[in-house]
């Protein structure tokens, strides 16, 4: 379970999250959405520890993030995170850029990490790019890589932050369907996501972020069906 | 009476020369590459405010002339601590100390090309700072500043030809001695060179092989 309780966050003078309150249940989906500046990557990079908080906690299992004496290597391994920008390790292979953690962080042997990356590259579909550089694929594929990554350490939470906003639009399916399956699967997700329909299909509950304050949190029909708040109306105007 | 035909222990007295010039370099270089690297990761890792009285003593060593450096070093080594140590080793330290001063730089410039989004998906996978260091920054960083290094490496075996100051006798001055006996400048310089050439060529080759080789990414 990822509580997230009271957050507050300030790049300088200006603060992107004003108080967040939010569980997220084993299980559960949660997307998302709201304007750019709304705070709403800032939470995903809070959630793992990447960025500092100013006040408030966040709990991962019961295990306090921003504790001094949390180890956050440790802690990380649980959380998966993709993000915009697929960030590929350009000098290693797709199966080694898959293979590093589960041998260098949880110290597994070369041919059980071999096997974990191969199941999972297969798993999104890349069974065939083993030894290829990841630049010489596209965009889709990189992304699809990344999360292959992410689940060779076998996290119990996987965070999502707009993985499609930087792919050419025919190249986003490929990634949401991969999302899907997972959602499918029974995976603890958090997707911060501007695709609405994907969001409306896969989430248990969207939340709306606006101005660095969750303006609405409800199931997807109630949200798109019935918004409440009046950004979210005029967000969801703008962007239908 | 002087024999002022070149023979074969004029060519050997010069291959030893050249042997000097490669060891004085070879340890010079290998030195100043891991104090360098050494440098380089804590002016990275500190930022520019901590780490400016190092970059102050690093500067200190790259303005001033090797020369200057070499008759400074083995003076205040000999006469003011009354320390009696070799030429030769006076020559690799200081060169040594040259050497990582760029190194430093070189290596500053290799850790900052890496994109921190690379190194923030990397920490996020739960690999620590060294984790990520080893595995991910030195193999990067090692790619954007080998050319610069080799260029370093070449740089500092030439500079090495003025540790004869301090009673070292390498190529050059080997060539020297043998200018003033045979009174053939032109020649001997011409043989010296080649010397230079030998000992350079794979090095660079050597570069150049591993950029090619590195050149899928």
């Amino acid at each position: 379970m990822i509580e997230i309780q009271n957050v507050r966050k300030s790049f300088g003078s200006l603060e992107v999250l004003k108080g967040i309150d939010l569980t997220v249940a084993k299980g559960e989906v949660l997307t998302i959405i709201g304007g750019s500046g709304s705070g709403k990557s800032t939470l995903l990079t809070c959630i793992n520890g990447l960025e500092p908080i100013d006040s408030g906690k966040i709990l991962v299992d019961g295990t306090e993030v921003h504790a001094k004496a949390t180890d956050l290597n440790k802690l990380r391994q649980k959380i998966g995170i993709v993000f915009q920008q697929w960030n590929a390790f350009p000098h290693l292979t797709v199966l080694e850029n898959v293979m590093l953690a589960p041998r260098k962080v949880l110290g597994i042997p070369k041919a059980r990490a071999e096997e974990i990356a191969v199941k999972q590259l297969t798993h999104v579909g890349l069974a065939d790019k083993l030894g290829v550089y990841p630049t010489r694929m596209s965009g889709g594929q990189q992304q699809r890589m990344a999360i292959a990554r992410a689940l060779a350490m076998s996290p119990d939470y996987m965070l999502f932050d707009e993985v499609t906003s930087a792919l050419d639009p025919q190249l986003v399916g490929e990634v949401l369907d991969t999302l899907r399956m997972l959602a499918s699967e029974g995976m603890t997700m958090i997707c911060v996501t501007h695709e609405m329909k994907f969001a409306r299909e896969v989430s248990d509950r969207v939340a709306f972020f606006h101005k660095g304050v969750m303006a609405e949190i409800a199931p997807p029909a109630e949200l798109f069906g019935a918004p409440k708040d009046p950004e979210l109306q005029k967000f969801l105007a703008a962007t239908h | 009476m002087f024999d002022t035909a070149l023979n074969a222990n004029d060519l050997i007295f010069l291959a030893k020369g050249a042997g000097m010039t490669l060891v004085v370099t070879a340890i010079s270089v290998f030195f100043g590459t891991v104090l360098g690297i050494v440098f380089g990761v804590f002016r990275y890792q500190v930022g520019p405010w901590w780490a400016a009285p190092l970059t102050f003593v690093l500067d200190v060593f790259r303005s001033i002339p090797l020369l200057i450096q070499l008759v400074l070093a083995n003076a205040f080594v000999t006469t003011v601590l009354g320390i009696r140590i070799s030429g030769f080793t006076v020559a690799c330290g200081v060169l040594s100390l040259y050497t990582a001063a760029y190194c430093a730089e070189i290596v500053r410039g290799g850790i900052e090309s890496v994109p921190l989004t690379l190194r923030r998906a990397a920490r996020s996978l739960g690999l620590s700072w060294r984790q990520d260091m080893t595995n991910i920054v030195m193999p990067l960083a090692t790619r954007v500043a080998l050319p610069s290094w080799i260029g370093l490496a070449l740089g500092v075996m030439k500079d090495s030809a003025l540790v004869y100051i301090v009673q070292v006798v390498e190529l050059l001055k080997s060539t020297q001695i043998l200018i003033t006996r045979l009174q053939e400048p032109l020649f001997l310089l011409m043989v010296c060179g080649a010397f230079y050439f030998l000992i350079s060529f794979p090095i660079a080759r050597f570069g150049g092989y591993l950029e090619k080789r590195w050149s899928h990414d």
